[in-house]
């Protein structure tokens, strides 16, 4: 067996436990991890499809920064793990439907080669053969415009999804670093002329004290 | 390089070298990498044992302080000291912690801080794997870094771990957007994602040409994105002054306040493993990396070291000099500063690499 099919089965077999382990974890913080380590599995998988690109993005993306604003979110919520497992029973016609239609697809693509699909031959590339080069390559002449049209529509919906969530409150106590800068030494204390004050006589004090 | 050393290896052993060739040769791959590792890891870990010394002298000298000076001579051991109180402390797991969890934010922590010197060249040749998207692994593994502290914190159960833990990911995240957008210009003129091709890209160019190999170097005519890849990688590495992920005055040590022991050490040395990092990347992508600055001094790994050491000391100066920044200033500078800084240089850049002025050719 080649070391490379060693690596294969050792990543697929991580992704696989981890997957499960993500809709079988009690707490929504392991789950959230042990979906990053499928990522991770599976970037390792596409590594070794020679999609170096492809596989370094997924980490970079998924993991660095999708994954981290997961976990923000989630390690900031109380679930009460039964109450959302109340709906189990109801849902799993539902549920099981969708997995089984996923995996139909996923199958009938994988065995393409049984039903005679011989396309997708693997190609084997030199060593010198950079994958990014040729995929920025496609992405910037080919397929410039459907990529620029792809790239818009995105910033469409960030912009969106800020205006969604942007309300101006009136409590709201934020500081503006400008107004902060310009303060002159006078805005924030006044000196002021006044007599010296003068001491009362000991008898008054000691009155006092008594 | 591996040939010198094989044949090294022949002239000292001998007549024994054929047998042993025979029965090593097999494994003779896996046994070159792991020298190489080692190699890389040793220097590595004693720098990091050493930075914190030299830390600690620096910020003395400045502040007209002595530094650490009793343990051996001029305070020499101090690092192996600390080293070994920490080794022998106990680790403590809180009650109410998620120990699988705990233990795992230290790993966490510093695999990625380790994992990061594979691409790093520091020399022609002299790296452990000389990939074509060099750049891409560099982004993609720190990114990896944070979830120690994220990690660490929740598992921790406590306040405030949580909190630190919370600044950490949106710090984080806020400062390798600016981080990254600041490498496309350097990747837009040196035309590759491969580390060695970046270094021996910024050898060409009218400077060069001169002997002032400086000149042609990428700080000069990337001089803003040079700024915000240092400020962004100082704070990437939450040190002082964007250390709000510990702020010892406001939340103790963040998510380091229930670690003890090795499980402490650990995020200590994966700051300043990444602290030194930083420095590498910086001057592989902005300063030349083993570029000599003057035409008739020879290249080498001496320029490398010279330059880590010089932003290294930058590192430690700006902690002993500026106080801390306000989270909401933080988060500013970040987004709303570096970010449309670095998107507006790409365009400019771009620009001017299509214009006959173009310096890149």
């Amino acid at each position: 067996m080649e070391f490379k099919t060693v690596l294969f089965y050792l990543f697929s077999t991580i992704t696989v436990l981890a997957a499960l382990r993500v809709i079988t974890a009690r707490n929504p913080v392991h789950a959230a991890l042990f979906l990053v380590l499928a990522f991770f599995n599976v970037a390792g998988l596409w590594m070794l499809l020679q999609a170096e690109f492809l596989s370094l993005v997924l980490v970079m993306v998924y993991v660095g920064a999708v994954m981290v604003l997961f976990l923000f979110v989630v390690m900031m919520l109380d679930i009460n793990i039964e109450q959302v497992r109340a709906g189990f029973w109801k849902n799993l016609p539902i549920g099981g439907l969708v997995g089984a239609l996923l995996i139909a697809e996923m199958a009938a693509v994988l065995s393409g080669r049984y039903f005679g699909l011989a396309s997708l031959p693997p190609q084997n590339m030199p060593a010198n053969y950079s994958n990014t080069k040729e995929l920025a390559r496609v992405l910037y002449t080919d397929y410039a415009y459907p990529f620029e049209i792809a790239s818009v529509i995105l910033l469409v919906a960030i912009i969106v999804a800020v205006m969604l969530t942007l309300r101006r409150r009136k409590d709201n106590k934020a500081m503006h670093s400008s107004d902060q800068i310009a303060v002159k030494s006078k805005d924030r204390m006044r000196l002021v002329k006044m007599a010296p004050e003068v001491e009362l006589p000991a008898a008054a004090n000691k009155g006092e004290q008594a | 390089m591996e040939a010198t050393v094989l044949n090294l290896l022949a002239s000292v052993l001998g007549s024994l070298w054929a047998p042993l060739w025979n029965l090593i040769k097999p494994v003779w791959p896996l046994i070159w990498t792991l020298a190489k590792i080692v190699l890389i890891m040793a220097p590595l870990l004693l720098s990091v044992a050493y930075l914190t010394f030299w830390e600690r002298k620096v910020i003395g000298w400045m502040q007209v302080r002595i530094g650490p000076n009793r343990v051996g001579p001029w305070g020499l051991l101090q690092p192996i000291a600390d080293g070994l109180k920490l080794f022998l402390k106990e680790v403590l797991f809180p009650t109410a912690a998620d120990k699988k969890l705990f233990v795992l934010g230290p790993v966490m922590a510093i695999a990625p801080a380790l994992a990061l010197w594979a691409v790093i060249p520091f020399s022609p040749g002299w790296v452990l794997a000389n990939i074509d998207a060099g750049v891409l692994y560099l982004l993609a593994v720190s990114s990896v870094g944070v979830y120690g502290i994220i990690v660490a914190g929740w598992a921790s159960n406590s306040k405030y771990p949580f909190f630190g833990a919370m600044r950490a990911s949106a710090q984080m995240i806020s400062y390798e957007v600016s981080m990254g957008l600041a490498l496309i210009t350097v990747l837009m003129v040196s035309n590759s994602l491969n580390l060695t091709d970046i270094v021996m890209a910024q050898d060409k160019g009218r400077g060069a040409g001169m002997g002032l190999g400086f000149l042609s170097w990428n700080w000069l005519p990337l001089l803003p994105m040079f700024a915000v890849y240092l400020i962004s990688g100082v704070a990437e590495t939450n040190r002082a002054p964007f250390d709000v992920v510990e702020g010892e005055s406001e939340i103790v040590a963040g998510h380091m306040v229930e670690y003890s022991g090795m499980a402490f050490a650990m995020f200590f040395l994966a700051e300043y493993a990444n602290m030194i990092l930083i420095s590498a990347m910086t001057s592989i992508f902005f300063l030349g990396g083993w570029l000599s600055p003057i035409g008739f001094i020879l290249d080498g790994f001496h320029w490398m070291a010279a330059k880590m050491t010089a932003i290294l000391f930058f590192f430690l100066w700006i902690r002993a000099t500026f106080p801390r920044y306000r989270y909401d200033q933080l988060m500013r500078l970040g987004w709303k500063v570096f970010v449309p800084l670095t998107l507006v240089w790409i365009l400019v850049v771009g620009v001017w690499m299509m214009s006959p002025l173009t310096i890149w050719k």
